[in-house]
């Protein structure tokens, strides 16, 4: 079906009292208001993926074949609640519209056929989605009144879940690409630099430099071609927001996109986008075709005299290309290594020209701030701090999954009202901030509000916005060493405090947690320098690293230095982990009653630290265990404990 | 082989613009048509940039996408995000270890399973996460691994 052209502009800017009867009704059709047929919507983002919704998906083609029934099926992205995927929403025409949880294929047919019969099946329902003009169901609560959607804030995120990213239509019909249209219509390129700095937006990516200010040191700089790039790398370990953002609403980020390049007079954009997000590829792809059919990309856009062509490239994956000039080297077909700024890439950043590195955040913001104004923008969040901010929680929570909240809300708001706690009965130890070179939060710190002020004079930074939740079972320590791990593998190399600081680190982490058995004197001795020089070792790492991953790699270990001092103290004055999670920490024993003396254990132990004699109980010598476990694994009788 | 040398070729012909920034998306061809990237890819995409070899192979090996062992009949990947982690993927990964004798980005004897570690597949609320070649498993223990591998092994055989 061929897109009516003129209608879907029209839906976009105008506001609906303009609308003729004709031109209402395709608009309430397209925004999934009024519906003719049943609509069943699957979220098929890659946490329902992995969740199963490939196979939901299925189940409900089978479904409506086996029994006829005419429906239509879309997929959507993620309403947040990650955890509970798969997530499967039904409406019935006149009716509104249900979410229901893990809706794996083998509910399918008892979730329809109730449905179908005007009941709400018991138990897996989430909420409905309260719309004008749709009758409402009983014993069904809001989704808008949940803990979960009640204290946030969605504004970025208003859509995700709710519309199918794969279709403009819907999109433009719920006012989608007005802001663009009002851009170049109404605006010269200085006006809308003008108006995103006095929003007040910064970008979302843990820097949090003015977006404004940006746009306006690369416009100002003369050139004959200029580059938008949108950073879409989110190589942090446990944030996903821009991913569930692409996979959601990919046209909102397009829009957003379009706007950014017309402001700093770019013709020319890239989204530099993470090779394993194929779901969030597929849907970008999708988008940028569409918009090419409809001439909201290309040539003279919309008569303008504006040419945009956006590009996806796809980066074949390395933390470190999160940072720009990194990210810059890698498109340019170089190894993802950061440069020193300045110059900075305003002035001279892809192929030696301006270039403004926008993340995926930062720019689906833009749509909402020109559509309502900087003013409207301003009014939610803080100060200096505008806006919201999307957190991915997870770790060991009850529920996990993206909360938007506007920025100055507390850690206590987000993580025990909203997220509701450590969940099952766990209590709550810490949280850790921004991915791996994020910082650990201790609980006394749950009443600060997060924006970018607060957070620094504390000495943490906010990143990405990745939370990742511990409870009492949770090491410090341990987690610690597997960030630095982790940096030490991702370093790209290219400067001695961040290759070798981080080796180091790991080194002295790993010895923690460790025991000393296997260790001669000496190896004894430099163990303990090298946890003395641990906190002077960080201090040269954030002073003298190139790029941000050295100097935030120290992060984890500061603030756990910190705020988790008594932690590092028990693993090496004592030896022992609290939360016993050190494997090698752990203290072994053989359970007597079960030990059936079959010697197995005697016999691979590498440290010959298990003595006894055959068929009689045999015990385990401490002094001489290195705690490696190998006698839990081999053994049969379940005679092997650990405290 | 030969018909691998055509392939290479075909790919190289999509790629008419022989500039440096086209060097990753060719590698990035290569690896979505083959799994891996052989010696000569490496040295055919070197000579068709004009690049010298050992730079196509110093930038393939600074980014984890590229694998340079055929992947096996079965490819595991376990995420070891910082999740995945604190819900025991570290365990999985011994595990995996143990049962297939192979490490990160290599591949068994026999050709059946690879095995990657990804830092994040990003769905940390159905931690801890694996796939095999595609078919996910999340919230797995270690007792399902075994079982896990076990079918598979089972499968081939059959």
């Amino acid at each position: 079906m061929r897109k009516d052209k003129a209608l879907l502009l029209k839906l976009a800017r105008s506001d609906r009292s303009g609308l003729n009867p004709d031109e209402l009704k395709r608009s309430d059709e397209l925004r999934k208001t009024e519906i003719s047929r049943p609509l069943v919507m699957v979220n098929s983002s890659t946490s329902g993926i992995v969740a199963g919704s490939l196979l939901t998906w299925k189940a409900v083609e089978s479904y409506a074949a086996d029994r006829s029934i005419e429906l239509d099926l879309t997929e959507t992205g993620s309403i947040g609640l990650s955890s509970e995927d798969p997530v499967v929403s039904v409406q019935i025409p006149g009716r509104t519209r249900i979410f229901f949880s893990r809706i794996t294929e083998g509910r399918v047919p008892s979730l329809l056929d109730d449905l179908f019969h005007q009941v709400v099946p018991d138990g897996n329902v989430i909420g409905q989605l309260l719309r004008e003009g749709q009758e409402p169901w009983e014993n069904v609560p809001a989704l808008a009144d949940l803990p979960f959607f009640a204290l946030q804030n969605r504004i970025v995120m208003e859509s995700c879940g709710i519309i199918d990213p794969f279709s403009l239509e819907e999109y433009m019909a719920g006012g989608g690409y007005g802001a663009f249209i009002r851009t170049i219509r109404s605006y010269t390129f200085s006006e809308v630099c003008e108006l995103v700095t006095a929003s007040g937006l910064r970008g979302r990516s843990g820097g949090g430099f003015s977006t404004g200010e940006k746009w306006k040191a690369a416009f100002r700089t003369p050139s004959d071609q200029k580059y938008l790039i949108c950073n879409a790398e989110e190589s942090d370990p446990g944030a996903f927001m821009d991913r569930t953002l692409m996979e959601g609403n990919p046209f909102q980020l397009l829009e957003g996109i379009s706007i950014a390049a017309y402001a700093i007079g770019s013709n020319r954009a890239y989204i530099y986008i993470r090779s394993e997000y194929k779901d969030a590829i597929r849907r970008i792809n999708n988008a940028i075709k569409e918009l090419r059919e409809i001439g909201l990309l290309g040539d003279n856009i919309l008569d303008s005299g504006y040419n945009l062509q956006i590009s996806l490239r796809k980066g074949p994956g390395a933390f470190v290309c999160g940072e720009e000039t990194a990210l810059i080297a890698s498109l340019e077909g170089k190894r993802g290594m950061p440069s020193s700024k300045p110059p900075y890439p305003t002035t001279s950043g892809y192929l030696g020209r301006p270039t403004v590195v926008n993340n995926v955040e930062t720019l689906s913001n833009l749509p909402g701030i020109i559509r309502k104004g900087p003013e409207w923008f301003r009014s939610i969040g803080t100060e200096e701090s505008p806006g919201t901010k999307i957190f991915s929680i997870s770790g060991r929570v009850a529920l996990s999954g993206l909360v938007e909240v506007p920025m100055g809300t507390s850690f206590d708001t987000i993580i025990n009202k909203i997220i509701g706690g450590a969940g099952r009965g766990r209590e709550l130890k810490a949280l850790h901030l921004g991915g791996p070179s994020g910082c650990m939060v201790p609980l006394d710190l749950m009443d600060l509000p997060v924006s970018y002020e607060a957070l620094k004079e504390k000495g943490l930074i906010m990143g990405s916005g990745g939370v990742l939740v511990m409870d009492d079972r949770t090491c410090v320590v341990n987690t610690v060493r597997f960030f630095m791990y982790y940096l030490n593998k991702q370093s790209c190399g290219k400067c001695i405090p961040c290759r070798e600081g981080t080796r180091r680190m790991a080194e002295i982490l790993a010895s923690i947690t460790r025991k000393p058995a296997d260790e001669e004197g000496s190896t004894t001795l430099e163990r303990f320098k090298g946890v003395m020089q641990l906190e002077s070792l960080a201090e040269v790492m954030k002073d003298t690293s190139l790029c941000g991953l050295g100097q935030n790699a120290p992060n984890p270990v500061v603030s756990t230095l910190k705020y988790f001092r008594h932690e590092y103290e028990e693993h090496i004055f004592e030896r022992r982990c609290p939360s016993n999670t050190c494997t090698e920490l752990r203290t072994w024993y053989i359970d007597v009653d079960l030990c059936t003396g079959c010697t197995v254990c005697a016999k691979k132990c590498p440290a010959d630290a298990i003595i006894g004699t055959a068929r009689h109980p045999y015990f385990i010598v401490q002094e001489k265990c290195i705690g490696c476990g190998i006698c839990y694994d081999v053994c049969k009788f379940s005679a092997v404990y650990y405290k | 082989m030969a018909d691998q040398a055509a392939r290479i070729e075909k790919i190289l012909h999509q790629f008419p613009q022989i500039k440096r920034n086209a060097l990753i998306p060719l590698l990035q061809a290569v690896q979505d048509e083959f799994g891996f990237i052989s010696e000569e890819a490496v040295a055919k995409i070197g000579a068709h940039l004009s690049l010298p070899t050992s730079k196509v192979y110093g930038l393939a090996t600074f980014y984890n996408q590229f694998s340079f062992s055929p992947r096996g009949f079965y490819h595991v990947v376990l995420c070891n995000g910082t999740s995945c982690h604190m819900g025991g993927a570290g365990d999985l990964l011994n595990e995996i270890t143990k049962l297939l004798e192979i490490g990160d980005g290599e591949t068994t004897r026999d050709g059946l399973f690879s095995l990657e570690v990804q830092s994040c597949i990003g769905a940390c609320g159905q931690s801890p996460v694996m796939s095999v070649n595609g078919t996910y498993f999340s919230g797995i223990s270690v007792k399902e691994v075994r079982e896990i591998i076990k079918q598979y092994r089972e499968d081939a055989e059959r």
